[in-house]
């Protein structure tokens, strides 16, 4: 197997008396959907985010290419590479599509104009159109607020935000969790498409089923660290369930 | 048994919806139409509805007192005492777009008043005659308080994570205590002379106060950097969502600063402009100014929640209780009435906001 595009080693976390992470590792290789699972209180959000650059780790290491990085600021996630779709969607619900998807990167007008702070919302909303087009996604009123739109569409702008700038990794927090069946296809097909374009894809999800669907390998967590990793090929719901809930004792001994 | 015969609420009901479908399927298609999007657009926000609201009521006051509300004279008059508030009221929208408040700015401008014609007033000589250099002393002072004190705002807001209601009652306390220390409670009535000129002057074929022009020039350059610019587009960001803008990379912090130092800013610069209308700081005269200009901002449309600002909404916000006041006052009535009125549309728009937000939180 190749190099792991992006490791983490050792990652301690504490909030106060609680050790949301104990020495927790955790690896993303290069075009792959890895499943990231565990219990509640497993501590895979609080990974996710120290990995995204909105929390920071108070011990342990981590590596992008090989290379050890430091992850300070979402920011800094960003310009390498790293995005993430967060749970609660993290959209601005006032603006529209276009809007959000350029929140923080948004494109000026040429020239002078551009320096003066002007924005250029034409081909913002032009970039949004192909962005959301290219998932599947028909947004009927591209100026309405987001917060018009249905729990679906909202989360397939999130996606399609993350999507649009990642160069290396997208995080998904369980993005398909307010969804429909439909909707919920749409997005697990979009996690693909990442994957195909050279991307990869890490997914939270509670949903079994779906994680043996798309995922092309998962690690698992319990309390704080990793217990077990396992291929597609060689998971099946009870071994993931058993490793989630203790049933195995440690990583490697799998 | 025989049919079920429909209640009469029903057909009444039914009734409508048959002669109400036309009008229904003829708006629909309307608003296909890029014209009628827009229309459609412009009255899904408040703003076109106070528009409505402000010209029916001037519609009223001109039917009861023909001859005397929409007279050339009434009209400036209503302008010139409106121009100090849309500029305080500019910047207002701009903090409560970002879903913070600004209370101090009334007393910010009593302030920047205050110093301003202090330095003017420099060792004590008459500064009547004095030519543009201590003028623009004065404008630079003005300008120059109310910044500060809008830095401050921003920074207890946004670094010390002190709610802006409380800071900026802070600053609202604090601003107009040095105000009447500075000027030991007397109003400065000596003021270059360039200063009462200009706050005289007309423009426009002679006809327009240079000062409503003036306030005019910074509600639409406040309307162009909220809708057209990344200051603006990041405003409503963070009050829509400030994790969002954070988590998109927006320094969010400094824009905050930002926010609060224009509004103080444009607080300073009123500070001027009432000195140039009033030849004299009007210690007295800016108790309600604050409020005034948050309940033109919430009139108008912008959300006591943050991420929805419209400055076109606040220039229409700013003008109903000028015109409420106004037309009782011709009408014989007491003006206090004004404030009767002002309250309850307040309390209208701000359901309305409400009902808004609880019926798209519902998909």
């Amino acid at each position: 197997m190749a190099d792991p595009l992006l490791q983490a080693r050792g990652i301690v976390k504490n909030y106060g008396h609680v050790e949301a992470l104990r020495g927790c590792d955790f690896d993303v290789y290069p075009n792959e959907i890895v499943a990231l699972i565990g219990d509640n209180g497993a501590g895979k959000s609080t990974l996710i985010k120290i990995l995204a650059g909105s929390e920071q780790a108070d011990a342990g290491e981590i590596y992008l290419d090989g290379r050890r990085i430091h992850v300070g600021t979402p920011f800094e996630a960003m310009r390498l590479g790293i995005e993430t779709v967060y749970q609660d969607l993290a959209l601005a619900p006032d603006l529209d599509g276009s809007a959000n998807l350029y929140l923080g990167r948004e494109v000026m007008m040429p020239g002078f104009l551009g320096k003066l702070g002007f924005l250029d919302n034409r081909t913002m909303r032009a970039g949004a159109r192909k962005a959301f087009g290219e998932l599947g996604v028909d947004l009927q009123n591209a100026q309405s607020a987001v917060a018009n739109l249905s729990g679906g569409q909202r989360q397939s702008v999130a996606v399609a935000r993350s999507v649009a700038w990642a160069s290396k990794v997208v995080f998904l927090d369980e993005p398909t969790a307010a969804l429909g069946v439909i909707q919920t296809a749409r997005v697990l097909e979009t996690v693909k498409r990442i994957r195909d374009r050279g991307v990869a894809a890490v997914l939270i999800s509670h949903n079994m089923r779906q994680v043996l669907e798309v995922a092309d390998r998962i690690e698992v967590l319990r309390l704080g660290r990793r217990v077990a990793r396992f291929d597609r090929k060689g998971a099946t719901i009870e071994k993931l369930v058993s490793a989630m809930t203790g049933g195995i004792a440690e990583e490697g001994a799998a | 048994m025989t049919a079920v015969q429909p209640s009469l609420g029903e057909s009444i009901r039914r009734a409508i919806q048959v002669r109400l479908r036309p009008l229904v399927e003829r708006w629909k298609s309307f608003s296909q139409t890029r014209f009628g999007s827009m229309v459609a657009r412009a009255f899904s926000t408040n703003a076109a509805w106070i528009f409505l609201l402000l010209l029916v009521l001037m519609f009223i006051f001109n039917f009861l007192a023909p001859g005397k509300f929409l007279t050339e004279f009434n009209v400036r008059s209503m302008a010139e005492n409106v121009a100090v508030l849309l500029v305080i009221a500019v910047g207002e929208t701009f903090v409560m777009g970002t879903g913070g408040i600004d209370l101090s700015v009334g007393y910010v401008l009593l302030f920047s008043g205050v110093t301003s014609a202090q330095v003017m007033n420099w060792g004590g000589k008459d500064p009547t005659n004095s030519g543009w250099d201590v003028v623009f002393l004065g404008f630079a002072v003005a300008i120059g308080s109310g910044f500060a004190w809008g830095v401050l705002n921003g920074l207890v807001v946004a670094k010390a994570k002190v709610p802006a209601l409380i800071a900026t009652l802070g600053t609202l306390g604090m601003s107009w205590g040095l105000a009447e220390i500075l000027s030991n409670g007397q109003d400065l009535r000596y003021l270059p002379s360039i200063i009462a000129d200009m706050g005289a002057s007309r423009v426009v074929f002679d006809k327009v106060p240079l000062v409503v022009v003036v306030a005019i020039i910074v509600a639409v350059t406040g309307a162009v950097i909220l809708n057209l610019t990344r200051f603006g587009r990041y405003t409503v960001a963070i009050g829509s969502n400030q994790e969002a803008a954070r988590r998109a990379g927006i320094n969010v912090d400094r824009h905050l600063i930002s926010v609060y130092a224009m509004s103080g800013t444009l607080a300073g610069f009123a500070g001027f402009m009432s000195l140039a209308i009033f030849t004299t700081t009007t210690i007295s005269g800016h108790a309600n100014d604050n409020l005034q200009a948050i309940a033109a901002v919430v009139i108008g449309g912008t959300s006591l929640m943050g991420g929805v600002a419209t400055v076109a909404g606040t220039t229409i916000g700013v003008c109903i209780p000028m015109v409420l006041f106004s037309g009782f006052t011709i009408l014989g009535y007491q003006s206090f009435w004004r404030d009767v009125a002002v309250g309850a549309v307040l309390i209208l728009a701000v359901y309305t906001d409400q009902l808004r937000r609880r019926r798209r939180e519902r998909r």
